[in-house]
């Protein structure tokens, strides 16, 4: 392999690397304060890129995205308010049953609204041809924005997470829920918020993305089982290990597209999920005693 | 034998269908019925998995695959190049082979429905042992993500794999003669027959998964339902049940799919997609998982209706909207309600008996 080919298969797979990793992000603010996993995250990327490309018709591209990002916000508060938030104590069965519900509709009110047609939202700078030569190899100026931005919103919920008050409330209720409501914390409106949060980041991503890998309908399921092998990869509620994940996995994944061929892609990494489930259900950076104290 | 008689009344029920059908000149439903029947067979197979054993499983559509895809192949796919090698001779000599002409004349030399069908199932039983032990030390959301991770490589290899016909699935399957004059085939003369088929099948299955929860198995599968470690210590062999549990399932899909692709004559990759999968778990949930007689007449009902095309375009979202109103408003199904409403109608005297004496 030539450095120029290994070079652009690396920058591939950052590129896919960082999406899983806002994706497992994602799962992890929702788990962390409710101990759901969310199996309706992908659904959220899906709806972001898809109300923006939607919008553009009437709007220039940097309002489209604000306001498809703020509109799935709403969505996932609304899924919280009308599905979550007045179960007492829902059994871990019932919860992963509703929350594919939930996808599916998702999935299926998409499908009735923007068809089965792929779409795409215009890439940010240049077009499809222009490139941006690094060390030999060439790349879409997209691909240093999916990476900028990924990056950005790491660091901005890691900034949020530390000190911003609200964010400390968050993660209070993470920690434990019932200690949090004695000290005067609305623990009810943490989750509707790990929701908005999370449905935010999502839809941003699936925006950036929209351009390089385009938008359709049922990209959601794909991208949330990629999203959940990242998370349990990285130890689930992990963001810094999501992220190393993510790069992981987005790596793996594009350098085994010069050994296999592109139609088991995907069963790559639903078997490196299957390997890690049985082998590190902690994650590769998790500890076994931690792991062992979670409900799952 | 008590169990036995209680699918009498099941019986008259398919027998009344018929002759019903017969007499207002609607037999074409009958497909339907004989569809939903082998839907129901592996349906009735989660849910002892579910309901009893209480692990969720969104890889059936999986095993489902596996059985239809690997007869299909088996009795549809030429061995002839393969002739010479020593496995092809091995089951000729043991008249496991069978050959004939395709349609454009060709020779053909192809696997059995019987053998094909043993191989399947045996296939799929043998798959579910290697997934199950390690998967089913999971629980909750990994036993979830597990199971549907195992469902999407299926899927991905059937359209992955020129053998399975790719996109496009197999067809032109041949008739399974399980007797002489007795086959599986979605020929318009057999319409009658492989109703019975179907129907007396399902009947077998259900009769031994009555047995099975109603024995020590199953009581120890509630006791892993209600909590693993409880049953671990009360000394049961938990992993052991629980494995058995997900093989017996996985056959029942198997079995399943295996008829289904005699009697369609053909299978396609959406046989094996997560949302197959999905809806088994639906319309268990909605029969009230441990609830085998609900699973039964939810799948038949369900699936009934979504086969005939009731709900449109709008199919896959009508089971998405099941699953969330059942699992939001009735966790135990469908039947509990009508259930406890019935029994507050009936009880509402004595209710106020007790209340007065409180």
């Amino acid at each position: 392999m030539t450095t120029e080919l290994f070079i652009q298969y690396l920058l591939a797979g950052i590129t896919y690397g960082s999406i899983y990793a806002i994706v497992a992000i994602g799962f992890n603010i929702i788990y962390n304060t409710t101990g759901i996993i969310n199996f309706a995250q992908g659904e959220f990327v899906m709806f972001g890129g898809m109300i923006a490309i939607s919008l553009l018709q009437f709007m220039p591209l940097p309002l489209a995205i604000l306001l498809a990002v703020v509109l799935t916000m709403l969505i996932g508060a609304l899924i919280e308010i009308c599905f979550i938030r007045w179960l007492k104590s829902p059994s871990v069965l019932r919860m992963i049953i509703i929350t594919i519900g939930i996808s599916i509709l998702s999935r299926e009110v998409a499908v009735h609204v923007w068809g089965e047609s792929i779409r795409s939202l215009p890439y940010f700078v240049g077009n499809e041809i222009t490139s941006i030569p690094i060390l030999g190899a060439r790349i879409s100026p997209q691909v240093l924005w999916v990476v900028a931005v990924s990056g950005l919103m790491v660091v901005c919920l890691g900034v949020f997470f530390k000190t911003t008050s609200v964010g400390r409330e968050m993660r209070a209720c993470a920690s434990n829920r019932k200690a949090a409501t004695l000290c005067g914390i609305n623990a009810e409106n943490m989750v509707t918020l790990s929701f908005v949060l999370s449905a935010g980041i999502g839809a941003l991503a699936g925006c950036v993305m929209s351009p390089i890998t385009y938008s359709q309908y049922d990209m959601g399921t794909g991208l949330a089982i990629k999203g959940f092998t990242v998370a349990i990869l990285g130890g689930l509620g992990s963001s810094g290990g999501a992220v190393a994940a993510g790069l992981l996995l987005g790596i793996i994944e594009a350098f085994s597209v010069s050994v296999v061929p592109l139609a088991f892609q995907d069963a790559i990494s639903i078997s490196i999920l299957l390997i890690i489930l049985f082998v590190r259900p902690q994650g590769l950076f998790g500890s076994k005693e931690a792991a062992g104290l979670k409900e799952f | 034998m008590k169990k036995l008689l209680s699918i009498l009344p099941l019986l008259a029920v398919v027998i009344g269908v018929h002759l019903l059908t017969s007499a207002t000149d609607t037999m074409y439903y009958l497909t339907q019925m004989t569809m939903s029947a082998y839907y129901s067979l592996l349906i009735i197979g989660l849910c002892v998995l579910m309901g009893y054993a209480g692990q969720i499983s969104l890889g059936h559509a999986g095993f489902f695959a596996i059985g239809g895809y690997l007869s299909a192949a088996l009795t549809t796919r030429s061995l002839i190049p393969y002739q010479g090698t020593t496995l092809v001779s091995l089951l000729d000599s043991a008249g496991l082979l069978l050959s004939g002409h395709d349609l454009y004349g060709e020779a053909l030399l192809v696997v059995t429905p019987w053998a094909a069908c043993i191989i399947a199932v045996l296939t799929a039983a043998c798959i579910a042992v290697v997934i199950g032990i390690p998967v089913l030390k999971l629980k909750g959301h990994y036993l979830a993500m597990a199971t549907l991770g195992f469902g999407i490589i299926i899927y991905r290899l059937a359209l992955a794999m020129e053998y399975f016909g790719e996109a496009d699935g197999i067809s032109e399957v041949p008739a399974f003669v399980l007797l002489p004059g007795v086959s599986v085939s979605g020929n318009f003369s057999d319409r009658v027959q492989n109703y019975y088929i179907a129907w007396v099948l399902l009947l077998i299955g259900m009769v031994l998964l009555l047995n099975l929860i109603d024995s020590r198995v199953g009581r120890a599968l509630r006791g892993i339902h209600g909590s693993d470690e409880a049953a671990d210590a009360m000394g049961v062999n938990t992993a052991r049940f629980k494995l058995q549990t997900f093989v017996l399932s996985a056959v029942f899909a198997a079995i399943a799919g295996v008829f289904l692709t005699h009697y369609n004559g053909g299978i396609g990759p959406s046989e094996a997609g997560v949302m197959k999968s999905v809806r088994y778990v639906a319309i268990v949930a909605v029969g009230g998982m441990a609830h085998l007689w609900g699973a039964l007449l939810m799948g038949i009902v369900l699936n009934f209706l979504s086969l005939r095309g009731i709900f449109g375009s709008y199919d896959d979202a009508v089971f998405g909207l099941i699953l969330i109103v059942i699992m939001l408003f009735a966790p135990n199904g469908i039947l509990s309600i009508n259930v406890r409403h019935r029994l507050r109608q009936l009880l509402g005297r004595g209710k106020q008996d007790r209340a007065g004496e409180v």
